[in-house]
């Protein structure tokens, strides 16, 4: 029902590396948790809205008052590379 | 082959001035120390939520209200999903299919809808590492991540490049009067990326579009608008077709780049946001919204030519400045019998050349001269009182001083010739001192007056009415 | 005063209170018992010091175990995940910090499901816990270390969290008192968000007087949640005596679930119990509760894929090591942290939201969630509970589900409905039964569903009907079992 090709692009999607086993494994699994999820699917329910918020509020708004912001190197505290006060990361690559 | 036009849109990102971010207390900043403006929230730890900033909502509000729009009775948040270091969720809170406002217009473009989201975080690209095999690295600072955005997107009314650069001025101006947002486009709180595309003119259908991104001062706007229209219209006539781009503007050369797209790039997987709750506007921020507005340009400009009866681009240089524009109003209130255009036109006039002369650069209300006092000026110039050049004179004072028109005036004796025996006296003495100019006039060569003319203002120090002189020199001559 | 662990928490407060125990000595005695962990509940206890940011000046409350899911300063947190090995917040979630305000000493955090994500805390990156009943055996999950801890002798009470049945169906194989309040009863701040519209924290107590007094600690609107509303009163201890006047549905579309016949004697027993307290049992149609499952496993796993996302080696966490761009290292880091399961669940909730698949699926799925929430609003109408079986099964043996995922997606049959619905249940134990494949006893939990808000009512019959059964089994060795 998932093919290996679809597997591979979500996968991407979700920025997870995949071992080509997992992917097997992967598109096995996902086809049948679907089948049974796509039960729903048969369900009439054109007219019935969507519940997007469980709790019914609307305008929880907070004050544009300042809070204290971290200090830098608690913020870096737990950074895997941390440098010059900022996080560094590898380059996307070059486009 | 037909004639093509240009069909723009422009999809514009105000920056809000707002204390503190759109979802956490952390304050806003420009050019700080990196990571000092942080907090779990907007470093997005496991474990914490976003809670709304009221302050942004209500400035939405004003620019909704601003740009005449239908603001949603109830609107919502929703998770933009993409990977990339600036965006430390992984996902941008913004709105989607239900944004805070809707339909509107500014000037003669239209407006398909404005909403809320949070700006990503600043990430600056450093150079090669040295290793061979190295990847360069990118350095990430969050002081920026979470500053309140509002995101505004035209109808693709636009015709032309000029006219694009023309209405991004009037909508920095307008939202800059709202006191919302900095709206500096060389600082990034004002952000305009184009979306242009071109038809055959008349035809009704919308051409493939691109995107135009990276243009950071009005001037790059047109010229950056201009250079793609030139390249689709150069790809069409070829016999080729546009293909849907994003493309980058370089500021050095004014070229464009395309960005790579990649397949996936633009699954954002949109889905209402769950930890925030709906918006819905009541009645009271409406209304706060609608009457904290000031009188914006446009409407300015119309009050000012219809009901004060300014020039047109007398009217558009006020409104472009409040605080000149309500020192002009002050000034014309107090100016009794003065047309407000003449009042106007001291203002955009003489004034400001004297404050520009002047080393401090201070603007009207800034400086010396109180509204009253100009308008006592202006109106001892109109009923003749004293001349046009002293007027000047007792400006500058004024400029360098302060002080009360008429103390000046009889201080330094500026007052017009009013006794016109006296005046005739010296008009007859300068016609017989310029005997030639006398023939000359006679003659029937009008412009020689000017050098009897320049003597009697010479004798009387300028405190002759230019128009009586003349009119007494011509007499004389018995013209 | 006897064995001070033999107290509960609210009878350990009252002596606390009155000046007969001494909340330091209390809290020493029960560090000293979690100290003898031997089913790997705890991930983390607190000596030495190490816990200064958490720490409770003045005790005056029963010292409690945390799920380690919330975040706790200074602590280790990791919700069970290689991706937060060695992680340490700079900041304590409001749950904790309103244990720590009412003078409830912090014991430890307890091992769980990776990310919430499981129904037998197999999937911990920390390796299983074991079931105080059957060592051989699970004790539910995602919060099975909690239950763990709270059935084995470990702690007095302990904090969970339940997004489809996590603190109900551990509370339920481990023959302890599992309580998930109404969505929004208690603030969600701090704690590591798996599905956001499902996640509630919620008491693990050894009765419900226990986990009356912990709700009333826990529940309340807080600024830092925009989803938070708290609970209109504080609940109070309940003292009800029997269940005339009320009325309990039983939904006749899912009890056909069961998969261990002992489970459903003890049902039946228990429906007996309640109509010898004056309880009226009934039968109800609750029509869409049956794609209950199906419409969990699209919201909760796409909620997941985008709370999970920040999981990407920039900022905090684990980052996998050598070369490539940035996209290498996203993926190799998330291809390393987490587990299969949680790989899963992303890969289920990222396909679920994907271009084109968005309205068949999530869409699809919240309008099944609008229904059952509907089915409920129906049954109230004219019953003031409805009642289950908490889990399909007793406790089952480690390793037994874990080859076909959607075999374990099932233990939740009973609870995933009452969590899309956001309305408050309650599991208490009820008896013990033997699994279908034969074996010594085990605990099965009775589930009581309320309408939202219903907590006070809802404790007030659990606490009736628990009277009545007066269950008193332990497992081996814990106090006296």
């Amino acid at each position: 029902m998932i093919e290996r090709e679809q597997v591979l692009h979500v996968a991407k999607l979700a920025r997870l590396g995949l071992s080509d086993a997992e992917v097997e494994t992967m598109a096995g699994e996902l086809s049948g948790i679907l089948e049974h999820v796509d039960r729903i699917s048969a369900l009439e329910l054109d007219d019935v809205p969507p519940t997007s918020h469980v709790v019914e509020l609307e305008n929880v708004l907070r004050a544009d008052v300042p809070h204290e912001s971290l200090a830098q190197d608690v913020a870096l505290a737990s950074a895997p590379d941390p440098v010059d006060g900022a996080f560094r990361v590898p380059s996307p690559q070059a486009e | 082959m037909a004639e093509l036009e240009a069909v723009i849109g422009l999809e514009i990102h105000v920056q809000l001035a707002t204390k503190t971010k759109m979802f956490c207390g952390c304050e806003l900043s420009f050019g700080d120390e990196p990571n000092i403006h942080t907090c779990p929230i907007c470093l997005a730890h496991p474990g914490v939520l976003p809670v709304t900033n009221q302050q942004a909502i209500l400035y939405a509000l004003q620019i909704a209200a601003a740009l005449e729009c239908e603001v949603a009775p109830r609107s919502i948040f929703h998770r933009k999903n993409y990977f990339y270091p600036d965006s430390p969720k992984a996902y941008q809170i913004s709105q989607y299919d239900i944004p805070l406002a809707s339909n509107g217009r500014l000037g003669d473009v239209r407006i398909h809808r404005a909403h809320l989201e949070e700006d990503a975080a600043k990430t600056i690209h450093v150079g090669e590492s040295g290793r061979i095999h190295g990847s360069s690295a990118s350095l990430v600072d969050f002081n920026r991540g979470g500053t309140p955005l509002v995101e505004i997107v035209t109808e693709p009314d636009i015709r032309s490049a000029a006219e694009a650069a023309s209405w991004a001025r009037l909508l920095r101006e307008t939202v800059r009067q709202l006191g919302v947002s900095d709206v500096n486009m060389e600082e990034g709180s004002l952000r305009v990326d184009g979306n242009i595309s071109v038809r055959a003119a008349g035809s009704e259908e919308l051409g493939t579009k691109t995107e135009l991104k990276n243009m950071n001062s009005f001037r790059f706007l047109e010229r950056g608008i201009e250079a793609e229209l030139a390249r689709q219209r150069e790809l069409i006539e070829a016999g080729g077709t546009v293909a849907q781009e994003t493309l980058h503007f370089n500021p050095g050369d004014g070229s464009l780049t395309p960005l790579r797209s990649k397949e996936e790039a633009h699954d954002y997987r949109y889905f209402p946001e769950p930890d925030l709750v709906p918006l819905a506007p009541t009645e009271a921020m409406l209304r706060e919204a609608r009457e904290s507005l000031p009188e914006l340009p446009a409407a300015r400009i119309e009050r000012y030519r219809e009901q004060l009866g300014l020039a047109e681009d007398t009217a558009a240089l006020l409104a472009a400045d409040p605080e000149t524009a309500d020192y002009f109003e002050r000034a014309a209130k107090q100016a009794d019998g003065v047309e407000p255009r003449i009042v106007a036109n001291w203002v955009t006039g003489e004034l400001a050349a004297a404050l520009r002369q002047s080393d401090d650069e201070t603007s009207a209300t800034e400086s010396k001269v109180e509204p009253v006092a100009l308008a006592a000026l202006v109106a001892m110039v109109q009923e003749k009182k004293i001349s046009n050049s002293s007027g000047k004179a007792v400006l500058a004072t004024l400029v360098a001083e302060g002080g009360d028109p008429a103390a000046i005036v009889e201080r330094e004796g500026l007052g017009q010739i009013s006794d016109s025996g006296e005046l005739e006296a010296i008009v007859a003495a300068a016609v017989d001192a310029n005997p030639e100019a006398a023939e000359q006039i006679r003659a029937g060569n009008q412009k020689a007056i000017g050098a009897i003319v320049g003597a009697v203002m010479k004798e009387t120090k300028g405190r002759a009415d230019g128009g009586e002189v003349n009119r007494l020199i011509r007499a004389k001559l018995g013209l | 005063m006897g064995d001070v662990l033999e107290l509960t928490a609210v009878q350990a407060h009252g002596a606390m209170s009155a000046g007969e125990l001494d909340a330091g000595e209390y809290a020493e005695a029960w560090q000293g018992a979690a100290a003898g962990d031997e089913l790997n509940a705890y991930l983390w206890r607190n000596e030495d010091g190490d816990g200064a940011a958490i720490a409770v000046e003045r005790p005056c409350v029963a010292p409690i175990a945390v799920k380690d899911i919330f975040c706790t300063e200074g602590v280790p947190t990791t919700a069970g995940s290689r991706i937060l090995e060695g992680y340490r917040p700079p900041y304590t979630s409001t749950a904790v910090r309103r244990l720590i305000e009412a003078g409830a000493p912090i014991l430890g955090k307890t091992n769980m499901d990776e990310f919430a994500m499981g129904s037998s805390n197999e999937n911990s990156a920390y390796g299983p816990v074991l079931n105080p009943w059957d060592r051989g055996r699970v004790p539910g999950g995602s919060s099975g270390g909690s239950a763990a801890v709270v059935a084995g002798g470990l702690a007095p009470w302990a904090i969970g969290t339940d997004t489809g049945g996590s603190i109900r169906q551990p509370a339920a194989l481990c023959g302890i008192v599992g309580l998930k309040p109404t969505y929004g009863a208690i603030s969600r701040y701090g704690m590591i968000a798996f599905a956001s519209s499902l996640d509630q924290c919620g008491p693990l107590t050894r009765d419900v007087s226990d986990a009356a007094l912990l709700l009333a600690i826990l529940q309340g609107a807080d600024p830092c949640d925009s989803t938070s509303v708290g609970l209109e009163q504080a609940p109070r201890l309940p003292d009800r005596e029997d269940l005339s006047g009320l009325r309990f549905a039983v939904p006749s579309d899912l009890t056909d679930h069961v998969f261990d016949a002992g489970v459903r004697e003890v049902f039946e027993a228990t429906l007996e119990t309640i109509e010898a307290l004056g309880g009226e049992v009934g039968e109800v149609s609750l029509p869409h509760a049956e794609h209950g499952i199906s419409a969990y496993y699209v919201i909760a796993p796409a909620e997941a894929s985008s709370n999970l996302a920040r999981y990407d080696g920039v900022r905090y966490g684990m980052r996998a090591g050598g070369e490539g761009d940035l996209i290498e290292m996203y993926e190799r880091t998330r291809a390393e942290g987490f587990g299969a399961e949680v790989k899963r669940r992303i890969m289920l909730g990222t396909y679920a939201l994907s271009s084109g698949y968005y309205e068949a699926y999530y869409g699809q799925a919240q309008k099944v969630r609008t229904k059952i929430a509907a089915d409920f609003s129906t049954a109230f109408g004219e019953f003031d509970f409805v009642v289950t079986p908490t889990s399909p099964s007793v406790a089952f043996g480690l390793g037994e589900k874990t080859a076909d995922p959607l075999a374990m997606y099932l233990n939740d049959f009973f609870t995933v409905p009452m969590s899309l619905a956001g309305i408050p249940a309650i599991s208490i134990p009820a008896g013990l039964a033997e699994p279908s494949g034969g074996g010594p006893q085990l605990p099965v939990g009775f589930q009581i569903a309320a309408p939202a808000f219903g907590e006070q009512k809802l404790l007030e019959a659990a606490y009736a009907l628990e009277q009545a059964i007066g269950f008193d089994a332990r497992p081996q060795g814990v106090r006296g079992g």
